[in-house]
């Protein structure tokens, strides 16, 4: 089996997988990040949602072979040092989380909406969440967790 | 040392002791026997370590609900600790210190809550007997506060970590005296959860996220058709796939035993294998409902007021209508999955459980060993809403385990789980009622026919599975003839508890048929209800709460209708009011919601659990249904089994109506409102009942 390097949360990593594994597996049995959730296997729920050179994807369905020289980030790395990123403080302030099987996914979905949309709006947020399911229904919470970490980071 | 409350032995503790060290632990325990089908117990230990810190071990799992920092905030307020200094733990699985553990039924609080608290304050009087006794002064002289012990006249202070080891070797107080409640820091007040934190981070460790070191992972291929077996299979393909370790046939199907995930999945495509269907290849729902159809009319009586056929046919108007609930799947986020590792001397589990003692009791029947040589983690529950209180997955990973002797993490695929059973159980209701000359009600027929969850307990009591009729045999409405009846068909698919169990199907049914004769009545379905619940003091205080918030009575926007149901299940009473309009599918802009759950511990969790039960009772409302064909279930995944998205989801606000009285749960009354409150604003638009769910337009 070939090696595939990426990058994982900044550090250069490499791994000796069947090329069709998804990055899912990868990360959660072969390196051994769990935080990155297995819900579908389909893309439907978004729990496994990282970020893929900064824009979120599905692992559950990128295969390694894919990932090849690229830059993966995941809910272990998001946080800078022990700083949390601002869409996770967003998450303990209006306490989202209850099962909080999801909220890796969300929080991944929701940063890179962030990134994207400095200030989504009721409808953005509508756009680019509705890929990551909940099935404890945070969803109220999650909306007002976006707008706060989007008033925190604007200047 | 430990201290213990009256009934406990000491050396039940020590393993926990061992693990947390020094200091001084407190155990409680509270059996359930007076709440209906609440089979376990509910515990905690307090221990409070000569480092300060505070560590409530709770003997219920945390699946979303918030019960770990509630139970951690009762014995806080009781114990008068720092917040900060306080964590909360799942216990070991542990029969003999905890009695009978599974958390279901929106029981926690409500059978913990005098035991826990009663820990709480034991700790805090030793801890104060402790620095009095160190001090030389009287106990009456010294306050607990905030994690201190101080003595006012002398001026001195000692925190609670100094004095645990003194106050372990104290007798412990035979009646702690309680805090008054109007001195409480936590209980009532909104808490942030102990476990957010983790849940941000990505550090929460979950039942799948178990990492035992050499384990393999399996994948269960199931018999397509319910109730089917195994006829033969050639192992030799899936054998050949890389990474593949085995192909076993366990009673649940054939087993891909590998070394990851992947590997399993990719040697399962690779099996070939032929399946007996057994009896049920043809079973389909159409055969379903007219099993149910052919049964209804022959029930079981729930409950017998007056006489309302007589009734009925005096009355000038008589009305029927049939009403549907389908089969429904948990679909919690987290598949099953249970890892287990089997030795000849003992038997390690990892799971998300919401039922640790039958676990155990399962592993012992697999294993052959003593209950006592197994130990059970319970590990985070990615959610739970009953399905976690079966043990197919357990009794899959231990067989597992102890046919490769290593240890095996089991992992059902959403496909799997979505076609595992222990559905919702379907249910096909028969009304007919009779109205006076002024509308209102004085006959009430509800036949139903629906698959029964308690039989296989052997728990049919005369006929009636008693959460088959609960909230419909116990109408709340002031109608003087009633007659409800059950009746039970026999199926092959496995039934379970489905948040809110029998009201899930039972809110809808009579909520709805109710909005039906207010109309048939020329009555305003609000004040109907308000009318028929004069004598219901909590209902109505919950139906006029949202009613006023909804701004019932005034002019809904353009093509929008308002909805209204009320509902008491679990000890708590709930009513929502919803603002609906309809394009190609209802759209729900708000939802209030009122809850009377008596004294609230935490009203931020109440309302999240009040959110989080709408949403999930909504889902089901609008596309929730397993169906059958070919002896198979129709569904297998979000794409088909769809929940509600954040585009789809409802503002929410909810209203906590504190009445001060007993503990209600609030794990499941938040859900049975939503289905019969849209139906009923679409019953407002469009002139026609929803009588079958999920809701179908046009």
């Amino acid at each position: 089996m070939p090696a595939y390097r990426f990058t994982l949360n900044g550090t250069d990593t490499s791994v000796d997988v069947a090329a069709d594994m998804p990055l899912l597996w990868v990360l959660r049995e072969t390196l051994g990040l769990t935080g990155t959730k297995y819900g579908c296997g389909i893309a439907q729920c978004g729990s496994c949602m990282v970020h893929l050179d900064g824009k979120k994807a599905f692992s559950c369905i990128t295969p390694i072979a894919s990932v090849a020289g690229r830059r993966v980030t995941t809910i272990e790395g998001l946080a800078q040092g022990d700083e949390l990123h601002p869409v996770q403080r967003a998450w303990l302030a209006i306490d989202v989380p209850q099962c909080g099987y999801c909220q890796s996914g969300q929080i991944m979905a929701a940063a890179a909406l962030l990134a994207e949309h400095p200030t989504p709006s009721d409808a953005d947020i509508d756009e680019a969440m509705s890929g990551n399911l909940c099935r404890c229904g945070t969803y109220n919470r999650i909306r007002a967790a976006i707008h706060a970490a989007a008033g925190e980071a604007r200047p | 040392m430990t201290a213990t409350v009256p009934g406990m032995k000491r050396r039940e503790f020590l393993q926990l002791s061992g693990a947390l060290g020094a200091g001084l632990l407190i155990a409680c325990r509270a059996t359930r026997t007076e709440l209906p089908r609440a089979s376990g117990d509910v515990n905690a230990w307090v221990h409070i370590g000569t480092d300060d810190q505070i560590t409530i071990a709770v003997s219920e799992s945390e699946m979303g609900q918030g019960t770990m920092t509630a139970f951690a905030m009762i014995v806080a307020d009781e114990l008068e600790a720092d917040w900060q200094h306080v964590q909360a733990v799942h216990a070991l699985a542990n029969q003999a210190a905890y009695g009978n553990q599974s958390t279901g039924g929106s029981t926690s609080i409500r059978i913990g809550y005098d035991s826990i608290r009663a820990a709480g304050a034991a700790a805090r009087e030793l801890l104060v007997a402790a620095a009095a006794q160190t001090w030389q002064v009287s106990a009456r002289d010294c306050v607990a506060e905030r994690g201190t012990v101080t003595h006012a006249a002398s001026g001195r202070t000692a925190s609670y970590g100094s004095l645990a080891d003194l106050a372990s070797q104290l007798p412990l107080p035979r009646k702690p005296a309680f805090k008054d409640p109007a001195t409480y820091r936590y209980i009532g007040t909104p808490i942030k959860r102990l476990d957010s934190h983790d849940k941000v981070t990505g550090r929460a460790v979950f039942g799948l996220d178990a990492n035992v070191p050499g384990h393999l992972v399996a994948q269960v291929v199931r018999p397509p058709v319910l109730g089917g077996a195994v006829k033969s299979f050639d192992p030799a393909a899936a054998k050949a796939v890389p990474g593949v370790v085995d192909v076993l046939e366990i009673p649940h199907g054939i087993a891909i035993v590998a070394e990851n995930f992947w590997a399993a999945r990719q040697g399962r495509q690779a099996l070939t294998a032929e399946w007996d269907p057994k009896e049920w290849g043809d079973l389909s729902s159409e055969h379903i409902t007219g099993m149910l159809r052919e049964i209804v009319g022959s029930g079981a009586v729930a409950r017998d007021d007056g006489n309302a056929e007589r009734a009925a046919a005096a009355a000038p108007t008589r009305i029927e209508a049939v009403y549907e609930a389908p089969y429904l799947a948990h679909a919690t986020m987290e598949p099953m999955n249970c890892t287990a590792h089997v030795r000849p001397d003992g038997c390690d589990i990892w799971v998300g459980t919401q039922a640790q003692t039958s676990s155990v009791r399962v592993a012992a029947e697999i294993t052959g060993l003593d209950p006592a040589q197994i130990t059970l983690r319970t590990l985070y529950l990615g959610g739970g809403f009953g399905r976690r209180s079966q043990t197919d997955f357990v009794a899959d990973a231990v067989l597992l385990s102890k046919a490769t002797g290593k240890p095996v993490q089991v992992v059902y695929t959403r496909e799997d789980d979505m076609h595992a059973g222990w559905y919702r159980p379907v249910a096909y209701n028969a009304f007919a009622a009779g109205l006076d000359a002024d509308g209102w009600p004085v006959a009430w027929t509800h036949r139903i026919a629906g698959a029964s969850i308690v039989e296989q307990f052997g728990r049919l009591e005369n006929g009636i599975d008693d959460s088959s009729v609960e909230g419909a045999a116990n109408l709340p409405y002031d109608i003087a003839n009633v007659h409800v009846t059950y009746a039970r068909p026999d199926l092959p698919v496995t039934t379970w508890w489905w948040r809110s169990v029998g009201s899930s199907q039972n809110a809808y049914v009579t909520e709805c048929f109710l909005d039906e004769l207010a109309r048939a009545g020329k009555h305003d379905p609000f004040a109907y209800r308000q009318r028929l619940l004069r004598n219901q003091p909590r209902h109505l205080r919950v139906l006029e709460t949202v009613a006023e918030k909804i701004g019932w009575g005034g002019a809904p926007a353009e093509g929008h209708a308002l909805g209204i149901a009320v509902h008491a299940c679990f000890g708590s009473w709930v009513a929502n009011a919803v603002d609906v309009s309809l394009d190609d599918v209802p759209r729900v802009h708000r939802v209030v919601c009122a809850v009377d759950c008596g004294q609230a511990i935490n009203p931020d969790t109440i309302a999240a659990q009040m959110d989080s039960g709408i949403m999930y009772g909504l889902s089901a409302a609008l596309w929730g249904e397993i169906t059958f064909a070919n002896g198979q279930p129709t569904q297998s995944n979000f794409h088909n089994y769809r929940i509600v998205r954040m585009r789809e989801a409802p503002r929410v606000e909810t209203h906590i109506v504190n009445s001060g009285d007993a503990h209600g749960g609030i794990g499941e009354p938040g859900t049975p409102c939503i289905a019969p409150a849209v139906c009923n604003a679409i019953l407002a638009l469009t002139g026609n009942p929803v009588r079958k769910l999920p809701i179908r337009m046009g």
